[in-house]
């Protein structure tokens, strides 16, 4: 929703590298995810998967190369906390909410509004944000559990409050590194039902291992190997591709 | 697995909710009658009543109590930084001191003639050093509004130049803790320089007035307890605003989950640097209250084992709860008032075992025990 441009990519990458004492973790890489897109990344362990995000959240910060959301943010300036209030939300691998806070609260923290200390000191919440909280809470299937803390939800439950709370940021990209990691198949099957109909309102890219789930919801799919871009296409041509039956699916 | 879970939650409080009391209206009943008894109830018993009755209320007791009730404010200013914002100080009492240095410099003016020298401007120890003049800094320390604003503002700046550049570098922990343990330990090195113009070692004492009066008199005695109550009830309230405040619930955010703050849009550096300052002020005001009650201050408050006593008492009463530290450093140093009497050697292994205790057996400190899932 805040796009700048509809019809410009929402996030543009073009040979970024990283590199850890010698080691490449992101070589020459260039990525361009469109908006309303759901795009999935695959690739064997060490691929750079996770330098990726964090090159995009601005946890670390790219040795070359462009990193661009929308028109009119660099975020290989921005610092994380700029990033994150430009509208790129970031849902770890292990979930990362506030466990002393109910599921409420935590949505009500994350929630898209003036973050500065003294607005927050003085923070009163309007109907049109309780309209929000609740919207989100039916979008992850947590209503019920509105007033539980967050510590005492199953894992499936925290995954998705993790997601809620980007949700209510209004984000224009998601980042969600392995969202269904521990699930059950009905929980992962849920998950995959969410993510489909975010696509389209917002742009989604997943870092996903699970093949199955990645079947279930890509349209897209980018392979990394080794720090590059080993392939991308749809599910089907990824599968038929030599290259990457080589080095990720086994035969 | 909620059972599990349960039992291997962190030991915090329960977040306070939106809109939340935080504490049961009949725990406010009771705050409000203790404060009610030392307001008015203690002066008529320190006063009114006669010496000879069994009733009477001893100078030792009234200056006993204000005293306790200075460390409770601290106690609770720790715990808006450590039990909320989870930042462990181990330099608390830097600037409690600091507070209490403030204030002294202002009694040290006040006794003008009435000094061992006699000299009208000058006190006691600068003469002694053969000093001739004012040090700059000692410039409207005659002052006690002046001085009443260095109360807050010298530790409050401390605390917000040191916190600025330890939370931008991402400080946390034990690493933070270690660094204000060093940072109260320099400062009492510093002050124990005769050159650095502050008493050195033997502080500040022989204090005569306040204000023009006797601070030797009951009244004014029984007048510094009622504003160490008032201050203590005051923070207690402001606190309980602001944890349950949307900032009170960053605060506990940051201490549970930093990183999924900073990535919700919230920058933790300004979060902990307001409630750091805030912390330190209001310990400075403690100590300002403090010196007038025990009538000397000198560098062993900063000492580190004074700072480590602080986060003691915090932890033995409960952290994150407001009202478990103000118990914990009742309990605290009513137990070292009565020990360092009757069994000096003891005091350090109560001291010691009562945080082994706490951390093994007690995660929620006393008032955990008192006070299970939200049932008084």
């Amino acid at each position: 929703m805040n796009l700048d441009t509809p019809a410009g990519p929402v996030l543009y990458l073009s040979g970024v590298t990283v590199s850890f004492d010698g080691f490449k973790a992101l070589d020459s890489l260039s990525l361009i995810v469109e908006p309303g897109e759901l795009r999935c990344i695959i690739g064997p362990n060490g691929a750079g998967k996770t330098t990726l995000m964090d090159v995009i959240t601005g946890r670390t910060r790219p040795d070359s190369g462009e990193v661009q959301f929308g028109e009119s943010h660099n975020l290989a300036r921005l610092s994380e906390v700029e990033i994150a209030r430009a509208g790129i939300g970031r849902k770890f691998q292990k979930p990362t909410i506030f466990r002393n806070h109910t599921v409420f609260e935590n949505l009500d923290l994350a929630l898209k509004t003036d973050k500065g200390v003294f607005p927050t000191l003085r923070a009163r919440r309007t109907a049109a944000q309780e309209a929000r909280i609740h919207e989100v809470l039916g979008l992850v299937g947590l209503r019920a559990r509105s007033e539980v803390r967050a510590d005492l939800l199953s894992h499936g439950e925290k995954q998705w409050l993790e997601i809620g709370m980007l949700l209510v940021q209004d984000p224009g990209l998601l980042l969600l590194d392995e969202p269904v990691a521990g699930m059950s198949d009905e929980e992962t099957e849920r998950t995959g039902e969410l993510l489909r109909s975010l696509a389209g309102k917002h742009s989604l890219v997943v870092v996903e291992h699970d093949m199955h789930f990645v079947e279930s919801i890509a349209r897209k799919v980018t392979v990394l190997h080794e720090g590059r871009v080993l392939a991308e296409g749809t599910m089907e041509a990824i599968r038929e591709d030599s290259r990457v039956v080589d080095v990720y699916l086994g035969r | 697995m909620n059972a599990a879970s349960v039992a291997m939650a962190p030991t915090y409080a329960e977040s306070p909710r939106t809109g939340g009391s935080l504490f049961p209206r009949k725990v406010w009943v009771l705050v409000l009658g203790i404060y009610g008894f030392l307001v008015i109830a203690v002066p008529v018993l320190h006063l009114v009543v006669p010496a000879t009755s069994p009733l009477h209320l001893s100078d030792y007791a009234v200056t006993l109590t204000g005293k306790i009730l200075c460390y409770a404010t601290v106690a609770l200013a720790m715990d808006l930084v450590w039990g909320y914002a989870g930042i462990l100080s181990l330099g608390h009492g830097l600037f409690f001191a600091l507070g209490g240095y403030a204030m002294g410099m202002y009694l040290m003016r006040a006794i003008g003639r009435d000094g061992v020298y006699g000299d009208p401007i000058l006190p006691d120890f600068m003469v002694f050093l053969d000093w001739k003049e004012l040090p700059w800094y000692w410039h409207g320390s005659e002052h006690f509004l002046h001085q009443a604003l260095l109360v807050v503002l010298a530790p409050a700046l401390l605390a917000f130049v040191f916190g600025w550049f330890a939370f931008r570098s991402r400080i946390r922990g034990v690493y933070f803790s270690i660094i204000t343990q060093a940072l109260t330990y320099a400062f009492m090195l510093l002050f124990f320089r005769n050159q650095t113009g502050f008493g050195g070692n033997n502080g500040f004492t022989d204090f005569k007035r306040i204000l023009g009066f006797p601070l030797a008199s009951p009244r004014v005695r029984v007048a510094l307890l009622v504003l160490s109550a008032t201050l203590l009830f005051s923070v207690l309230v402001a606190c309980r605003a602001l944890v349950l405040s949307k900032l009170g619930r960053v605060l506990s955010a940051i201490r549970d989950a930093e990183d999924r703050v900073r990535f919700c849009g919230y920058d933790p550096v300004g979060f902990k640097l307001f409630v750091w300052t805030l912390s330190a002020a209001i310990c400075g005001i403690a100590g300002a209250l403090y010196v007038p009650q025990v009538g000397i201050i000198n560098p062993s408050e900063m000492s580190p084992a004074n700072s480590v006593e602080i986060a003691i008492a915090v932890a033995v009463g409960g952290r994150g709860t407001l009202l478990g530290p103000i118990l914990g450093a009742g309990l605290l140093h009513g137990a070292k008032s009565f020990l360092t009497v009757a069994f000096p050697e003891l005091w350090l292994f109560v001291l010691g075992l009562s945080f082994i205790v706490v951390t093994r057996w007690l995660p929620r400190g006393v008032l955990g025990l008192l006070w299970r899932e939200g049932k008084p």
